[in-house]
């Protein structure tokens, strides 16, 4: 009976000498800030376009933290759900259709001849990427446009088209290859052979 | 001439060479084509940018783009000609894209431009000279196309121990740098002399394979002839012996680092080519405007070397070698093992173009269907980098980036060894390209989506500034309007009595003089205050200072004045029950405004330095000074109403000039109802219950107007001289609220006596006419201003007449004056807050426009009791001798009072348009003062008639009797 109180003694002094370490180290070497929402905020796209239903990536990234779906995000697509699941240890799920549908990189460019200078646009551009003044001609910043398609809606005279970043020489990138019976029916290798015999 | 020691490399294959087909014939030089197609990326970096315009004519050598940043070179034009276009043409890459071209048509003259070689080569500074290489368009002819001056500069970072010419041309097929030395080897050895003047060397040596004897014998040739101590390395055959970095391995044991540049090690690299192009540069001063290619493979029936001018099409070198286009099923850039896929043979060559393999079907056969990995190992073997390609297969087709990128997928130099040895034929190295294009753009990506998380940010932050900027400011313009308003407060106390006083003064010299001195006082300190407001709005510290000390100190003086005042007043014999408490609410008051002006000056520095702890404890302090100043004021202001004997025992507001407000709206009620009272009582004199009735509102309105007197009394001062004219103000209303009371006790009396129909009645009727004319003309004193001495005096006893009637009209007299003095209140309260700039809202919540319309009613009223026949003041002489003619006259002054009331009515109509057009606000001003102008003449006639109808009507009552 002796060797069982001490038993349990010797184990509640344990886990109060334990849970005391504990209790320091966590005061001691608290973490500021949620590094979660850090974490997903870096894997979103950062165009800052709203169309998950937040104002902007910061947060949707704390929503996602707190629980909401991770597929609400078309300009990063399903390449940033898979990164989501992948970091959150969750499925990843098909892009919600609801909230847009994954397009080609496309960056905002102003006609400018018919621009009327009224710095709407620049006012809605979350990234200051369109430069302009008062009744002066506005211009898109290329490089620093992320597409997001903020500065259409407020133009009161349409001059502003979303146009396809396409591939050029530069950009280009390999394709992966089709991976293996690509072509089914020749996976023997001799067939080859009999091929090049013809 | 000396020979240099070799070491090996991990890996590497031994596949057909194939190089002998194009060394059979001798150098070829293909015609001029119809047009030279010049890609303006023709190299590692950014493209050049564009020196001519189409139509333009161009000769031989001359510059046609020029270098477009640092990573990036010049391009000349490689025969004379005329541009034709500058447009996208498709260029000799992997993806088939198009490219930006210039596109020139060759006018079959190859006239030169000037010429002007770099003579003192070897005397000029090395940044002059690494200039003009970048100027002659010299990139690396080995395959990647890196600008040769970027590189050269590279290598000045350290110390170079050795400077390697990379001569291996390991990939099989390739010849072009083997036929150069043959053709150009003393042209080689300059150029290489002339880098290793500029880079400076420990060793200079020539990496050449043994596969090229002949390349190697002219070599030793020139070099011993010019006791060179280049040495030559002769590697064996091996691929990719002639990748750098195994190159340089081969050559001096040492390996490049991960993620580090032979410049890194003290090891340059140049190809051959390179070498032979700075020699032309230099030497010949021609830029690079064509180079050696090789045209081989089973497709062509002359395959050969040639050297070609940049811009050439495939096409016409296809043309030139007899291309049996039959056999020719896949044509290559490049060599077999790294080159790519030609779609078209409508690409021209570049810089870096250093063989076109036209192959058979036969020769280069569909790569094989891929199969699953063996786990075989062999790409181990051959990789000669020493990676590990199992393993970034796997991670390349599981898309698993970082993984691929921590096995050192980067290091590979797609040499497409691993490929080679494959028993799966698995096409590991497009796998890798594949990979490592993946990664590139997730880097790209992240770099991008962090400059916009960063613009996002700080646009965020900007937008959150600006907002709190805001809100910063109106917060303290709240602040301010709030102190000028509890200022104003105190100022218009000031004011009311100011109006009161104006009614006061019997004796009217000297309270016109005080008068005056009270307005130029109050005017000053209204400027000073509106000054001391601009300046805290303009941010102008040292005037805040100044005003701000000048304002105190007159606000202390103010303190000052009021107290003396207040102790005047307590120690006068009227009953001034709630003095003292109004002296302290007033220091009170001042204590809100001082603490509430330094809290705004405080706040402003704060948002001016947010940081600064010192200031916001400042803040902190002021807001409490603030608040428990503000406790107390509103305690005193609650406390004093209590005190107060008025009928209104409703909760009161804080200020005091609320307060004033309310015991003059209950003046002003309380006579309303006296004067309706009173009226009823005139139509039916024997009413006990009537009378009784105006016995109690004359006494409440008794009560009223002495509270009213106190009040007004407290208010005062902003100059010594103002204490006098309200001590008199307040004796002259305590002596009309005796007067009253008087009136009040007689009236009293002569109910009971009619109750019992006394035979005193006469008497007491004599005794309460006597005390109304008394009670009248000391309202008249009170409520006229300009009078000229009226007579204060109590006029004689002997007035029996129609005293039911005379009674009635002082009354109403009485009553018109409050009324009027009612509505000159809620006027001035108007303007007040018009002044301060206070919106249509404000004003209407203040209640002062009901007051208004209240007093106007009050008004109407008043005259329309007046509406009996009426004689206007000209036949009111004529008719003196009438026994009615106190009627006439009473007419008389009602005509006068309803023009006084009509001004008055114009007045409140201006007004009202001035509050709500304030953009008008000068035309109103105007048509506000020419009304006033005619309402005080209208009140100057008035009381005029008032006056002359006292004395006359006694005297015509006395001719009467």
């Amino acid at each position: 009976m002796l060797t069982v109180l001490v038993a349990v003694g010797i184990l509640l002094v344990l886990s109060l000498i334990f849970g005391a370490i504990l209790g320091y180290a966590n005061v001691r070497f608290h973490v500021e800030g949620d590094p979660i929402v850090d974490q997903i905020d870096a894997i979103l796209p950062q165009t800052q376009c709203g169309q998950c239903g937040h104002p902007g990536c910061r947060p949707y990234a704390e929503a996602i933290s707190n629980g909401e779906a991770i597929n609400h995000c078309p300009p990063g697509g399903q390449a940033t759900i898979q990164a989501l699941a992948d970091l959150l240890d969750v499925e990843a799920i098909p892009l919600d259709g609801d909230h847009g549908t994954e397009t080609a990189k496309r960056v905002a460019v102003i006609r400018e001849d018919e621009c009327i200078g009224c710095t709407k646009c620049i006012q809605a551009c979350p990234v200051d990427a369109i430069l302009g003044a008062a009744k002066q001609m506005h211009t898109v910043i290329a490089d620093e446009c992320t597409g997001c398609d903020l500065c259409v809606e407020p133009c009161p005279v349409d001059c502003i088209d979303m146009v396809e970043v396409g591939v050029t020489s530069r950009t280009w990138s390999w394709e992966k290859p089709q991976g293996i019976a690509a072509q089914p029916g020749s996976i023997i290798a001799t067939d080859r052979q009999a091929e090049v015999v013809h | 001439m000396q020979t240099a020691s070799v070491f090996s490399f991990h890996g590497g294959i031994h596949p057909p060479e194939n190089k002998t087909q194009s060394l059979r014939l001798p150098l070829g030089r293909p015609s001029l084509p119809t047009e030279l197609v010049l890609p303006l990326g023709q190299h590692i970096g950014q493209s050049s940018r564009p020196l001519v315009n189409i139509g333009d004519k161009v000769l031989k050598g001359q510059t046609i783009a020029i270098n477009n940043g640092f990573l990036s070179s010049f391009l000349h034009a490689p025969t004379s000609g005329t541009i034709k276009a500058i447009e996208e043409r498709p260029i000799a890459h992997p993806s088939g894209l198009s490219d930006v071209c210039i596109v020139i048509a060759p006018d079959g003259e190859e006239k030169w431009s000037t010429l002007t070689p770099l003579q003192d080569w070897n005397t000029l500074s090395k940044t002059d000279v690494l200039a003009y290489l970048a100027e002659m368009g010299i990139v690396g002819m080995g395959g990647a196309g890196f600008p040769t001056q970027v590189k050269l500069q590279g290598a000045h970072k350290h110390p170079l121990t050795h400077f390697i010419i990379n001569a291996a041309e390991c990939e099989p097929y390739i010849t072009a740098d083997d036929m150069l030395i043959r053709e150009k080897t003393i042209e080689l050895v300059l150029g290489i002399e002339a880098l290793q003047h500029l880079v400076e060397a420990e060793q200079v040596i020539i990496g050449i394979e043994d596969n090229k004897p002949t390349a190697i014998a002219a070599l030793n040739k020139v070099l011993s002839d010019r006791l060179s101590n280049i040495k030559v390395a002769v590697v064996p055959t091996k691929y990719p012996s002639g990748g750098e970095k195994q190159l340089i391995q081969l050559l001096t044991g040492k390996e490049v680092p991960s993620g580090q540049y032979p410049a890194d090690i003290g090891i340059l690299c140049q190809n051959v080519g390179t070498c032979v192009a700075v020699h032309d540069a230099i030497h010949l001063g021609q830029p690079l405007i064509s180079r050696f290619t090789t045209l081989t493979g089973d497709a062509l029936k002359a395959p050969q070397n040639v050297e070609v001018l940049l811009g050439t099409p495939i096409q016409h070198l296809l043309n030139y070698a007899e291309n049996d286009s039959k056999k020719l099923k896949r044509l290559v850039m490049g060599g077999p093992m790294m080159g790519f896929t030609l779609d078209s043979a409508n690409v021209p060559i570049v810089k870096t173009s250093n063989c076109v393999l036209a192959a058979s079907k036969k020769e280069l056969p569909q790569p094989a269907p891929e199969q699953a990995c063996i786990r075989c190992g062999m790409c181990e073997q051959a990789c000669p980098a020493s990676l590990l390609p199992q393993q970034l297969l796997w991670f390349s087709k599981s898309q698993e980036l970082e993984k691929a990128e921590h096995y050192n997928l980067f290091d590979c130099i797609e040499c497409g060894a691993c490929s080679y040895v494959c028993p799966s034929s698995i096409p590991l190295v497009q796998y890798y390209r594949h990979t490592k294009s993946s990664i590139r753009e997730a880097r790209e990506a992240a770099v991008k989506s962090d400059l916009a998380k960063q613009r996002f940010e700080a646009r965020k932050a900007r937008q959150d500034a600006e907002a709190a900027e805001k809100e910063a400011k109106r917060l303290a313009r709240q602040k301010a309007s709030a102190s000028k308003s509890s200022e104003t407060k105190k100022v218009a106390p000031k004011a009311a009595p100011a109006a009161a006083a104006t009614t006061a003064t019997p004796a009217g010299d000297d309270s016109k003089k005080l008068k005056i001195d009270l307005a130029i006082a109050k005017t000053k300190l209204k400027k000073l205050q509106k000054q001391l407001l601009e300046a805290q709005e303009n941010e102008h510290t040292e005037e805040i200072n100044t005003l701000q000390l000048q304002t105190s100190a007159q606000e202390k003086a103010v303190a000052l004045l009021e107290e003396q005042l207040a102790n005047a007043v307590a120690s006068a014999p009227a009953p001034v029950p709630k003095a003292p408490a109004s002296d302290e609410l007033k220091k009170a008051k001042v204590d809100v405004a001082l603490s509430g002006t330094k809290l705004k000056k405080a706040q402003k520095q704060l948002a001016e330095s947010p940081d600064d702890a010192e200031l916001q404890a400042k803040v902190a302090g002021f807001e409490k000074e603030l608040a428990d100043a503000q406790a107390r004021l509103s305690k005193l202001s609650a406390d004093a109403p209590a005190s107060s004997t008025a009928a209104t025992s409703a909760a009161p507001k804080a200020a005091v000039s609320d307060e004033l407000k309310k015991a003059k709206v209950d003046v002003a009620l309380l006579g309303v109802k006296l004067k309706k009272t009173q009226k009823q009582l005139a139509e039916s004199p024997d009413d006990a219950e009537l009378q009784a009735k105006v016995a109690g509102f004359e006494k409440e309105l008794n009560d009223a107007q002495a509270r009213l007197a106190t009040l007004t009394d407290q208010a005062p001062a902003a100059q010594p001289a103002a204490a006098n004219a309200g001590d008199e103000l307040k004796k002259l209303k305590i002596d009309t609220a005796i007067a009253k009371a008087a009136v009040k006790k007689v009236e009293k009396a002569l109910k009971k006596a009619e109750d019992l129909n006394s035979p005193e009645l006469d008497t007491i009727r004599q005794q309460l006419k006597d005390a109304q004319q008394r009670a009248d003309d000391l309202e008249k004193a009170l409520a006229n201003p300009n009078t000229t001495a009226p007579s204060a005096t109590p006029t004689a006893s002997s007035a029996p007449a129609p005293s039911q009637q005379a009674n009635a009209d002082k009354q109403r007299k009485i009553d018109l004056a409050i009324a009027k003095a009612a509505v000159k209140k809620a006027e001035k309260g108007i303007l007040v807050l018009q002044e301060q700039g206070q919106d249509q809202a404000q004003i209407e919540a203040s209640g002062l426009p009901d007051k208004l319309s209240a007093a106007r009613a009050k008004l109407a009223d008043l005259e329309a009791k007046g509406e009996s026949p009426a004689a206007t003041p000209n036949n009111a002489e004529t008719t003196t001798a009438a026994p009615d003619e106190a009627a006439l006259k009473a007419e008389q002054i009602k005509k006068q009072k309803i023009a006084a009331a009509l001004a008055k009515a114009q007045i409140n109509k201006l007004t009202k348009r001035l509050a709500d057009s304030p953009q008008d606000a000068d035309s109103i001003q105007l048509e506000i003062t020419a009304a006033k102008q005619k309402q005080q003449d209208a009140e100057a006639q008035l009381t005029q008639l008032q006056l002359a109808q006292v004395t006359p009507s006694q005297d015509n009552t006395q001719e009467n009797r």
